[in-house]
């Protein structure tokens, strides 16, 4: 086939149909309490390290809700693991316990 | 049989039960309404201006005050009621006082309380002198003296934080309180037009516009009056050395963290079940919603009646209710009240 110079651009849109949801299975299992948030954005302000770090556990949870799971290991890696979330979550989420389960199920995956 | 020896005490003398008071006197019915305070009016006397069309609260006692034309109840004040006694013929009602009075009905409307704004520490409330409730901003303009902050200045920015004590499993109030979205934009709209050069910001979760002109009087707030609408709950207040405010909240729309300092913050606070409320309810063995507030027989068609017979609920006891909500709620309860004795009928006793 001739090569023509152009390629497709994967568009932007969330591909829901196909999209990953293994990691948002995972952590609704150990961590049940992952899919009651309603993105009030507490956590994210308290957190400790957005205040240095683009890291963002309202749309990291939002994120992975959607299946969409690109970039998440190093976003994940930024959380400090104070539980500062947890104090002020309205919804009584357990944040740090679903960052926990997020790299547990990144492990898994990588060890299969 | 005469309907005047029936016999009604209205536990409460609010929006709900002087309204229930009002037509059920007028319908010929002997009332009688109990009031822990020593006036009636209820919560209605803390507020200034009502949402949505800023109607002075003043103008809704002078309705409730004079509405016992025909048959008037006979209102007692100071009579904090701390007993029911359920009967099959006659309900008794037990003061604190020790008096007790024998009714053939008995409509519990004890309304609702302001949840304690203390119990969020991390918003600063009596720590921190700036931040005041959503009602002691009521006090302030109802005094009409203006709006200073704790060291005598005209504060140039204020926030309103939406849902304090609502919707929060950390103070086991995870119902919604209805209200405070609407006031929220009632009080920033009346602090605007005192406070003209003040900038305006309402920190919300979601704001639930759904009565008649809310979401009229949110568009109003917005574009008449440039009053900004950030959607992120304030996790933390912190104070400056100078005594005004740093609030922490996610901008969740731009996905940031932000960081800003305000002269005064508002907490609206939410509604919680008045007191009593529980010890009553328990005492003639109602049911309670997951707020704790009274439950009716069946949420569609039985929201004022309750499994005891006899025991109707109106008001603010039931739910969070506006103003005008409570007194459809409470001629609601009129009707079931008067078809219930007249299904119920009992032979004149001598009492």
């Amino acid at each position: 086939m001739k090569d023509w110079g152009f390629s497709i651009l994967k568009g932007r849109q969330i591909d829901f149909e196909n999209n990953d949801f293994s990691i948002s299975e995972f952590v609704t299992l150990h961590e049940p309490s992952f899919k009651w948030c309603i993105g009030c954005g507490s956590c994210t302000a308290t957190c400790s390290a957005a205040r240095l770090t683009d890291f963002n556990p309202r749309k990291i949870k939002l994120l992975i809700r959607r299946g969409e799971t690109k970039g998440i290991a190093e976003e994940a890696a930024k959380c400090m693991l104070c539980g500062k979330c947890q104090l002020v979550c309205p919804r009584g989420i357990n944040t740090r316990n679903v960052i926990q389960n997020i790299k547990r199920a990144l492990n898994l995956r990588h060890a299969l | 049989m005469t309907i005047d020896s029936q016999h009604i005490a209205i536990i409460g003398g609010g929006p709900a039960g002087l309204e229930a008071a009002s037509i059920l006197g007028t319908a010929g019915y002997k009332v009688t309404v109990f009031e822990k305070e020593n006036q009636t009016g209820g919560k209605l006397r803390l507020w200034y201006k009502l949402f949505p069309g800023f109607r002075s609260s003043v103008e809704v006692q002078n309705y409730l005050a004079n509405g016992f034309k025909m048959n008037p109840p006979k209102i007692i004040t100071n009579a904090e009621v701390v007993d029911l006694i359920p009967d099959a013929d006659r309900h008794k009602v037990i003061l604190a006082d020790g008096q007790s009075y024998a009714a053939d009905v008995v409509l519990v409307a004890t309304g609702f309380q302001v949840f304690d704004a203390q119990k969020k520490e991390e918003y600063g409330y009596k720590i921190y002198d700036n931040v005041i409730t959503s009602v002691d901003l009521e006090e302030h303009l109802k005094s009409e003296n203006g709006l200073k902050t704790s060291s005598g200045k005209m504060p140039r920015r204020i926030a309103f934080i939406h849902c304090v004590g609502s919707r929060d499993k950390k103070t086991g109030n995870v119902h919604c309180s209805r209200m405070c979205c609407i006031t929220g934009v009632k009080q920033a709209i009346e602090l605007k037009t005192i406070l003209p050069e003040a900038e305006i910001f309402n920190f919300y979760m979601d704001l639930r516009m759904f009565g008649q002109n809310y979401e009229e009087l949110y568009i109003e707030a917005q574009q008449k009056w440039g009053i900004t609408f950030i959607r992120g709950r304030v996790s933390e207040i912190g104070e400056n050395i100078d005594g005004s405010l740093q609030l922490k909240a996610e901008d969740t729309l731009s996905g940031r963290p932000i960081r800003m300092n305000f002269d005064l913050v508002v907490l609206l606070a939410g509604m919680i079940p008045a007191s009593r409320t529980s010890a009553i309810g328990n005492s003639v063995s109602l049911t309670f919603t997951s707020g704790n507030f009274l439950a009716g027989a069946d949420p569609h068609f039985a929201q004022n009646e309750t499994h005891t017979p006899g025991i109707f609920i109106a008001g603010t006891c039931r739910e969070p209710l506006s103003v005008a909500e409570t007194l459809t709620d409470a001629r609601a309860a009129t009707v079931k009240i008067i078809a219930w004795l007249r299904e119920n009928e009992k032979p004149i006793k001598n009492n």
